[in-house]
């Protein structure tokens, strides 16, 4: 590391280097291995093996640590000019924007089932002769607990053939136990979140380790709770993925929602472990920090419309 | 101030590579080998429709063909070859030092090789490589597909990734690395339709990832997203699908009106005309593109509001299309013109682009995009707007910049020979598609009937000249580096405008260690 690089005055530019191609063979191996485990789970007559996966899975991880270690050990010996951390900021955000229109994907899925397709499906306006001919005694509700397939009888009775079979759940979520408490939870986590920025920008090195550990308390209760919900779905709702389109879009939604959170957890757990036991961070040098907080609030803001659109309304 | 590297030596310097301009090699190549493998497919479809009946290929094979044709040519090679574009001529044309984030650079340009080879080693496994179409509607992608889909699924997940990470790197280089002086709206016009393109594709890739996850889980773990047996839809599945697919035209031929914008001016020895009204169009486009995906959906059965709705938004995009097309043509008006061969190029793409913008006017009339959805016609549109749209306009980049890039000149004669023979071959390729596909000749098919025989003659003939053309531009492209007319002038062109014309000529490894002054 030595030609470009001119201290805080010239822009960085990084000599050569093996990270990048180490972390697309590993994900490539892992994109590998998925796609042959899935494949012999759905397709095959063996079991599904995974090593590949895993494997991958490994590799990923441990190079994807060793980037971020290596800018950060880059950032604390000054290498980084305010042009290269702004880089690095317009990088998080734009990063942040494409996961909005990831979530704004499945919630755009929700809302065309719910407010067109379903009540298509159901014979609505012009579409009466799909009611009557293809899916005769389906009425549309949501959330969906008979399917088309079940109003016709099943499977072996509806038209269209080859398509696998759809029971659904018994019961629906309801939004006023564990949701409700989630929410309260993840929107008390934005807050105590905020504080920790406030208390750093301060400073004040042991309050903030004190909001921010408060926040991953929360964060990871919430990732329990739901986990809870996802048992009680599968065990006493009969809500399952293969519960039709009701338990697929919750699912997916939800499921999705409490990745991130995980990632976003993670994230600030790191965050944490460096100011705690790395001393790392300064009033005015923590995007790390900053980072991993900008991504919580935004998991944050797609749980409010988690809430309202697919358990309340 | 620092020394200057050169370049590692071997295969390390490609590998490890954080140089934009290594990076942008990367790219080009990359491009060009999907673009010789893509055109093999097309070449097996056009000879297999040479004549009516079965020839040479099985009807799956057929399918899979054009499958991957439409997959190769579209995230292979068009987009990667802008993208290596960008990567060359971004930090050279706003004086900067390099990309923003130049070790991400090179994990965006790795990902994709692997992404192909898992996309084309599908064609060796147990039944067959994706055949549903290069747009993959469910349930043919779904219910149907055979089990290399899972394969396809996650190899479009890596090129996701690869062009969301490398348009977030084009939007922070440009919006964070401009050299002092150099305003937004002083940027040249390469710069500013790829910021726009970079937004729509960090915008459109997460719906695209989305799609395909949501097939991945009605095949493998039992959703119903997809399948109105379970209260989904496979309607569903094109709307989200052309809600990426929409923009993802105007991704391919954004930077290409960029590329146009550039050469014209150059050759013309004016500037451009209209400026302000290139960005807003630009910008426009960009906005419009988002509104007017079901155009291609015209005859699912949506209700007549949407289908109005629709097309008249379509409609609306000529306007901006239009006032683009205006300001070449007014570029050129009372220029002193020369025509080079990227000149012609960019002539070539001025005028069949508008053809094809044409057609797509046509197209966009709900009532007769009933009877002309899914012919030939549509065939022969999207060919004019990608082909002698996006392909040309790579090609006219190519013979531009070369010269700066590695000191040498290429062969004008050969080069303009390669325009002639790519203009000729591409229309008597895709000009008769209009008429077999207005008299009714649907697309994706491997047999058809007798009537359309000398149309589709004339078209494979057609397809064999202008993929006998790319073979001299690539002999052009290598001769040229190995053994060209050294230049070492800076300008390279009398009328080439822009900070890459003040560097030296091959333009050094770094360049703009320090930014320049613009004034
Ligand atoms: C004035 C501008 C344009 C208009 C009004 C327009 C309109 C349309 C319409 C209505 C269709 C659907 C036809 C059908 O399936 O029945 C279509 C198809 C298509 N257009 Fe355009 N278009 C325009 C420009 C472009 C550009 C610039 C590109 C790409 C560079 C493009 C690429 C395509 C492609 C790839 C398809 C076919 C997709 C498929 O079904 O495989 N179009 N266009
Ligand atoms: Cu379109």
């Amino acid at each position: 590391m030595t030609a470009q690089t001119g201290g805080a005055d010239t822009y960085y530019v990084p000599e050569q280097s093996r990270l990048a191609i180490c972390l697309a063979t590993s994900v490539a191996v892992l994109i590998l291995g998925a796609a042959i485990g899935l494949n012999q789970m759905t397709f095959g007559s063996g079991d599904a093996n995974w090593t590949m996966l895993w494997l991958g899975l490994l590799g990923f991880v441990v190079i994807l640590a060793v980037w971020f270690r290596q800018t950060i050990v880059e950032n604390r010996a000054g290498m980084n000019s305010a042009q290269l951390k702004h880089s690095y900021a317009l990088g998080m955000q734009w990063f942040i924007f494409s996961e909005v229109m990831f979530f704004a994907c499945f919630f755009g899925v929700l809302f065309y089932v719910r407010n067109l397709a379903g009540p298509w499906l159901g014979g609505e306006g012009a579409k009466l002769m799909t009611n009557e001919v293809l899916w005769p005694a389906f009425d549309f509700s949501w959330p969906m607990q008979t399917t088309p397939q079940e109003a016709v009888g099943g499977v072996a009775d509806q038209i269209p053939a080859n398509t696998g079979t759809f029971v659904g759940p018994k019961e629906s979520v309801s939004w006023s136990g564990i949701p409700l408490i989630n929410t309260i939870l993840l929107l008390t986590s934005s807050v105590t979140c905020h504080f920790a920025h406030v208390a750093l920008k301060a400073d004040k090195r042991s309050a903030f380790n004190l909001w921010l550990g408060l926040t991953l308390i929360l964060g990871f209760t919430f990732v329990g709770f739901q986990a809870y919900e996802y048992y009680e779905a599968y065990n006493h709702l009969g809500l399952t993925l293969e519960a039709g389109i009701y338990g697929s879009t919750f699912f997916i939604l939800t499921g999705f929602h409490g990745f991130h959170v995980c990632m976003g957890a993670i994230m600030l757990s790191v965050q944490w472990l460096r100011s705690t036991v790395g001393g790392h961070f300064t009033p005015d040098d923590q995007f790390g920090f900053e980072a991993s907080s900008w991504y919580w609030h935004f998991v944050d803001v797609v749980w409010v419309g988690l809430f309202l659109f697919v358990y309340i309304l | 101030m620092s020394e200057h590297h050169g370049p590692a030596k071997g295969i390390k310097r490609w590998i490890f590579a954080t140089n934009h301009k290594d990076i942008g090699t990367l790219y080009l190549w990359f491009s060009f080998a999907m673009f010789i493998i893509g055109g093999a497919f097309a070449m097996i479809i056009r000879a297999e429709l040479f004549q009516p009946g079965l020839q040479m290929i099985s009807p799956e094979f057929f399918n899979q063909m054009t499958t991957m044709h439409g997959l190769v040519m579209v995230f292979g090679a068009i987009m990667p070859s802008f993208v290596g574009l960008a990567n060359w001529l971004i930090p050279m044309m706003i004086g900067a030092p390099d990309m923003a984030l130049p070790r991400m650079n090179n994990l965006s340009f790795w990902l994709l090789p692997f992404a192909f080879t898992v996309l084309l080693s599908s064609l060796f496994m147990e039944g067959g490589a994706p055949n549903f179409g290069w747009t993959f509607y469910a349930p043919l992608s779904t219910t149907y597909a055979p089990p290399s889909v899972t394969f396809f699924i996650f190899g479009v997940h890596l090129m996701g990734a690869s062009s969301i990470m490398g348009s977030i790197n084009i939007i922070a280089t440009v919006m964070n690395m401009r050299a002092p002086g150099m305003t937004y709206m002083k940027m040249p016009l390469f710069v500013w339709t790829w910021l726009i393109t970079a937004f729509l594709l960090v915008a459109v890739m997460p719906v695209l990832a989305g799609a395909v996850t949501m097939m991945l889980m009605d095949i493998h773990f039992g959703t119903s997203f997809f399948n109105a047996a379970g209260g989904g839809d496979p309607v569903l599945f094109q709307h989200v699908f052309w809600f990426f697919g929409h923009p993802e035209v105007y991704i391919i031929i954004l930077p290409a009106f960029g590329v146009v914008s550039q050469i014209i001016p150059a050759f013309s020895r004016k500037p451009l005309f209209g400026y302000d009204s290139m960005v807003y169009a630009t910008a426009s486009i960009a906005f419009l593109s988002f509104i007017v995906w079901a155009h291609h959906m015209y005859t699912v059965g949506m209700p007549i509001a949407g289908e109005l709705f629709f097309m008249y938004a379509t409609m609306l995009i000529a306007v901006p299309t239009g006032v683009k097309v205006f300001n070449w043509i007014t570029t050129m008006f009372k220029g002193s013109i020369t025509f080079e061969t990227p000149m012609l190029f960019s002539i070539g793409f001025v005028f069949l682009f508008t053809i094809g913008g044409f057609t797509g006017l046509m197209l966009a009339i709900a009532p007769a995009d009933v009877q002309y959805h899914d012919s030939y016609f549509v065939v022969a549109h999207f060919h004019y707007v990608m082909v002698a749209g996006a392909v040309f306009s790579m090609s006219a980049a190519i013979y531009y910049w070369l010269p700066k890039w590695c000191g040498r000149m290429y062969d004008e004669t050969m080069g303009k020979v390669h325009f002639w023979i790519a203009f000729i071959g591409f229309n008597i390729a895709f000009f008769p598609q209009h008429f077999v596909g207005l008299a009714g000749m649907p697309r994706r098919i491997p047999d058809y009937a007798l009537q359309f025989t000398d149309f589709n003659m004339m078209s494979s003939i057609g397809a064999f000249i202008y993929g006998a053309a790319q073979i001299l531009f690539l002999f052009n492209v290598i001769r040229t580096i190995v053994a060209g007319k050294k230049v070492d002038d800076p300008q390279v062109w009398e009328g080439a405008q822009g900070l890459e014309w003040t560097i030296p000529t091959p333009a050094p490894y770094h360049t703009f260690t320090t930014p320049p002054q613009v004034k």
